[in-house]
């Protein structure tokens, strides 16, 4: 034991006398692990909020009754199933606006809910009395309690009800406003109306299903995934790969540093076995001198980590709530395996950096002179061998494009681009500076090449680090520009109103229809609703579209069939989005039976449209026959036309007229300011990873020109003994750098659009059921080029200015000492 | 106390067997100073390295005391060099990263026979009380080698090897740093074999070998 902290101190006292290699090696480490955290941490933070979601009253973990072919049943079959031993409880869900925002209503019935339901402790033990007995209670999660801008005990207004005064329950998903059933039916105005029965676990024998309700109930099995954690898989699964991206760039820089170090330390490594040190002991106290390193290292990652994703999170629960409708917390709250996990990753990150080093000490012969150049030197064999590797793995990717059809086959796709292309890599810059220097005529422009061919295995897992963080650069932005600017054409005819009124309740919205009937400036009066039902057995929202010009000459349709508009009108005809037409396999001229409260009603498809950014299904249907068929459906959203310079004026006037703040009503200018608000932010922690990335790369090609810098001496010493100046080798050593990073550069932008195109038509496509056009952007690729040859030149700085001000002194001992 | 018979080694070059030693026979007892020289490829190294078990020879036998170097294993050759045997180099081989102090207690360290008086009284010897917060960088080829002779009698071995200890020092500084190895030889009582180019030097030990071609002539 003794033994083994003697050498270890030994060895620690490289780093004593090398604290710049010490920190490199420590800054790769606590990047990657920080990166990867961070990213855990968010995803980690939205699963708990899922699960919340998920444990709501009979979210999707409960086993539930629902209407074969209608949105809500009638109430008796809960009692008829209740006296049959049915272990059941009825539940009522549907939407209200406060204000102008719409919240998930829920009433449940206390006393029958069973007892494993989430939340069901809460009401059911001391509050009971309170929740049930008038004016009963409304339970809220605190950030919807915020939301509301309200306080515990207050209450509120909606359909033209008073609400149950709030009270706060911590586990509830936040945007869910809990109260007792019989409140929810009067509120939705579904008087003796359930939506779905929650099934306990009571084995109690019973009646079956079919014998107390005949074919109108089927039963749901509880799932183990919620809806939630089914649709923002991609989105995790995204997440996940940046954060495993930047780990492995990371592991890069880890890899340059312990490879200089194990270089440098070689000749104590032999002293020490020399000494009479067991190559098993020094290889034991090797690894546990790297572990403590990646033990440090990991913590400190951890509390980087936890700052990244703590700064990430609202942009992250910005894209959650934009793209899928997920409520997550502001607030960061980490289970402890996310901890251990982080400490795991970086101790077994550094022991997969080290692997060569390590394999290499334990194979080290005693006596072997010392080869400090050795694992630079190129080897043609290994060479051949990965360029091999790498077609194999562009094989794999077309075979995954041609076969595949998943999400997880698009990402592979995807993983095996940038492999493959990270292993052809030294080949492609090998053949670009053989081209090079066989160009070359001067002796010193052919020693330029030549020397960087010799650089280039010292230099290539950098390289690979930059060229993947470019690659994903450049497919990430092109296909968040191709994006923008489709969505922004969309939304162009999306929001063809002028302005849009949200009342607070459907009398207030029949006044100020009233109200705007009279006015001249007002050329339409557009009402609007939408209701929720399932398809499929999945949700899905039905919009209405009232039959005018303004939506025939302006809602983007992908396909329709003649006279798509005119066959709307009946009612017996709806358009479908993109993403439901996908997930059902659903084309024009195809049938389908949606489920209301009035039996199911069958519709023709007409049309197919895109509808960017919506998680759940959505068809469009004629606005009179939606209010038909769903007689529920609040009506108090409106779009109207009107002149151009009369819109002001008129949303001053509706503002005074009906007490309307800014969320009530807005122009179509703010509509689309605020659309563009939200898609940009939904963006923004996929730039702020790239910026990361990359950042790291820059590291990495920095460490590595670094861990070169020394061992490149007895290279340079010779030129400028001939008669180069120091200035003029700097000079040279800066072009050459920047030479190999515009061939990884160049040979990025390619591969990124490939990365773009495989994004758009094939992750897109699978994750959000949406294909966009594919687009170039040359202005952003040579944006993209010059931020890479800017990296490179930042990080040839600091060991080109070193040698420019190094001592003949330094360069004279390279003939002095034998190397 | 230590007894070399019959010891031959080879090894593949351009796809060829050199034979480097052809049958090596040797004796150094307890105290002797043996010089060993020859001229370049002659096995000299090659011969010390097979005695301080940094490499396995073909055939024959190495005897040191009680031990049989040429049966151990990796782990026991580690052992003999650690706590029988004091091994100096030619590019004195310090560890850069450790001060001079930190360096000449490393191997009684490791080998748990650390001497307080007798570490003292080698620093007082060789001459190294100023020098011992200093790094092998900022120290001269002649101290070095004093430092590296420092380390190798710490842990007070039996036999001290040395290859070409003197090979990158002046002629001064190489009788200095002989010298201050000869009496701590005489010192520890310990058996010193050193391999060498140098007649001169070689003549001050208590006896010369030769090895031509792979025997002792």
């Amino acid at each position: 034991m003794r033994r083994a902290l003697w050498i270890l101190a030994v060895l620690l006292s490289h780093w004593r006398r090398h604290p710049m290699q010490l920190a490199t090696l420590l800054i790769g480490l606590i990047s990657a692990t920080a990166l990867w955290s961070g990213v855990q941490a968010l995803n980690q933070q939205a699963r708990i909020a899922y699960d919340r979601a998920a444990a709501t009253f009979g979210g999707s973990r409960t086993a539930m009754l629902v209407s074969r072919d209608s949105a809500t049943f009638p109430q008796q079959l809960f009692v008829d199933l209740r006296r049959a031993g049915w272990p059941v409880s009825p539940t009522l869900e549907g939407r209200v606006q406060i204000d102008g925002r719409s919240f998930r209503l829920l009433g449940v019935e206390p006393v029958t809910l069973p007892s494993e339901v989430g939340n069901a402790p809460a009401v059911g033990r001391g509050s009971l009395q309170s929740f049930v007995t008038p004016p009963g209670e409304m339970l809220v999660a605190p950030e919807t309690l915020r939301d509301l801008g309200l306080k515990e005990g207050e209450r509120t207004h909606a359909n033209g009800t008073t609400l149950p005064p709030l009270r706060v329950q911590a586990e509830l998903a936040p945007g869910a406003l809990v109260v007792d059933i019989g409140v929810a039916q009067d509120i939705l105005k579904m008087p003796g109306q359930v939506s779905r029965l929650l099934v306990g676990q009571s084995k109690a024998p019973h009646a079956s299903l079919e014998s107390v309700a005949g074919e109108k109930l089927r039963l749901v099995e509880p799932s183990a995934e919620s809806d939630l954690e089914r649709l923002t898989d991609s989105f995790h699964l995204n997440l996940t790969a940046f954060g495993l991206l930047s780990f492995f760039v990371g592991l890069f820089i880890v890899n340059s540093a312990i490879g200089l170090a194990f270089e440098q330390r070689l000749p104590m490594l032999r002293t020490l076995r020399a000494c009479g040190v067991s190559a098993r002991l020094l290889n034991t106290v090797l690894v546990i001198e790297l572990v403590s390193l990646a033990l440090v290292a990991g913590l400190i990652g951890l509390v980087c980590g936890y700052f990244i994703a703590a700064a990430l999170l609202p942009d992250v629960a910005a894209s959650l709530r934009g793209l899928y409708g997920a409520q997550i917390p502001g607030q960061l709250s980490l289970k402890p395996i996310w901890w251990f996990a982080g400490i795991a990753i970086s101790i077994l990150g550094a022991l997969a950096a080290a692997a060569a080093s390590l394999a290499k000490a334990i194979r080290m012969p005693v006596l072997a002179t010392a080869q400090p150049q050795a694992w630079q030197q190129a080897q043609r064999r290994w060479l051949m061998f990965q360029s091999a590797a790498a077609l194999a793995v562009f094989a794999v990717a077309a075979a995954l494009i041609q076969f595949g059809d998943s999400l997880i086959a698009g990402f592979a796709v995807l993983a095996a681009l940038m492999l493959g292309a990270a292993l052809i890599l030294p080949m492609v810059l090998q053949i670009a500076l053989a081209f090079g220097q066989r160009s070359a005529r001067a002796p010193v422009g052919i020693w330029f090449w030549a020397d960087s061919r010799q650089q280039l295995s010292g230099l290539s897992l950098a390289l690979m680090a930059l060229l993947l963080a470019l690659a994903v650069n450049v497919g990430v932005s092109t296909m968040v520009e191709s994006f923008s600017r489709t969505f922004l054409v969309w939304l162009d005819g999306r929001l063809a109103a002028d302005v849009y009124i949200s009342a607070a309740s459907d009398q207030q919205a029949k006044e100020i229809k009233a109200w705007l009937r009279d006015r001249p400036e007002v050329e339409a009066i557009l009402p609007g609703g939408r209701a929720d039902t399932q398809l499929g057995g999945a949700p899905i929202e039905v919009l209405g579209l009232p039959d005018h010009a303004t939506y025939r000459d302006n809602w983007p349709l992908l396909e329709s069939t003649s006279n798509a508009w005119v066959r709307l009108r009946p009612g017996d005809t709806c358009l479908v989005s993109e993403q439901l037409s996908r997930r059902m396999k659903l084309g024009l001229g195809d049938h389908i039976e949606v489920p209301a409260p009035g039996g199911p009603w069958p519709l023709e498809i007409v049309g197919i449209y895109a509808d960017y950014g919506n998680p759940k299904g959505q068809i469009a249907v004629n606005f009179a026959a939606l209010t038909r068929r769903f007689p529920q459906t609040p009506q108090t959203r409106l779009g109207l036309r009107v002149a151009p310079d009369k819109i002001t004026p008129l949303i001053t006037a509706l503002q005074e007229k009906f007490g309307l703040d800014d969320r009530n009503v807005a122009d179509q200018a703010t509509m689309k300011r605020e659309s563009r608000r939200v898609f940009n932010r939904t963006f923004s922690v996929t730039a702020a990873l790239n910026a990361f990335t990359l950042g790291v790369a820059g590291i990495a090609l920095l460490t590595s020109l670094l861990t070169l810098a020394n061992s490149r001496l007895p290279q340079l010493a010779p030129l400028w003994a001939i008669g180069l100046t120091r200035r003029r080798l700097a000079v040279l050593e800066l072009l050459k750098t920047m030479a190999v990073a515009l061939i990884t550069a160049l040979f990025a932008l390619p591969l990124g659009l490939l990365v773009a195109w495989c994004l758009l038509a094939i992750v897109n496509v699978k994750a959000f059921g949406w294909r966009l056009p594919f687009q170039i952007f040359p202005l952003q690729l040579i944006e993209l080029l010059a931020v890479a040859l800017a990296a490179a030149f930042c990080a040839a700085a600091l060991p080109v200015a070193r040698l420019a001000r190094m001592q003949p002194a330094s360069l004279i001992r390279i003939f002095v000492n034998e190397r | 106390m230590l007894r070399v018979t019959g010891l031959t080694k080879s090894y593949r070059s351009a796809g060829e067997d050199v034979a480097v030693l052809r049958g090596v026979d040797l004796a150094v007892a307890t105290g002797e100073s043996v010089a060993l020289s020859g001229e370049s490829g002659s096995g000299k190294s090659t011969l010390l390295h097979l005695i301080a078990g940094l490499d396995a020879a073909d055939s024959g036998e190495i005897r040191l005391a009680d031990i049989t170097v040429s049966g151990l294993n990796d782990a026991g050759r580690a052992e003999l060099r650690r706590d029988r045997l004091g091994l100096v180099f030619q590019q004195f081989n310090l560890i850069p990263s450790l001060t001079v102090a930190d360096n000449l207690v490393f191997q009684s360290r490791i080998a748990g026979r650390h001497d307080a008086a007798w570490h003292d009284e080698l620093v007082e010897r060789l001459g190294l009380k100023q020098l011992l917060k200093r790094y092998p960088e900022q120290l001269s080829g002649g101290q070095q080698q004093r430092v590296a002779i420092g380390r190798a009698l710490a842990p007070k071995p039996l036999l001290l090897l040395a290859d070409e200890p003197t090979g990158n020092l002046d002629e001064d500084t190489a009788d200095e740093v002989l010298h201050l190895a000869r009496d701590l030889v005489v010192r520890t009582g310990c058996g010193f074999l050193m391999v060498t180019h140098s007649a001169r030097l070689a003549a001050t030990l208590d006896r010369q070998v030769t090895l031509h071609a792979g025997i002792i002539a």
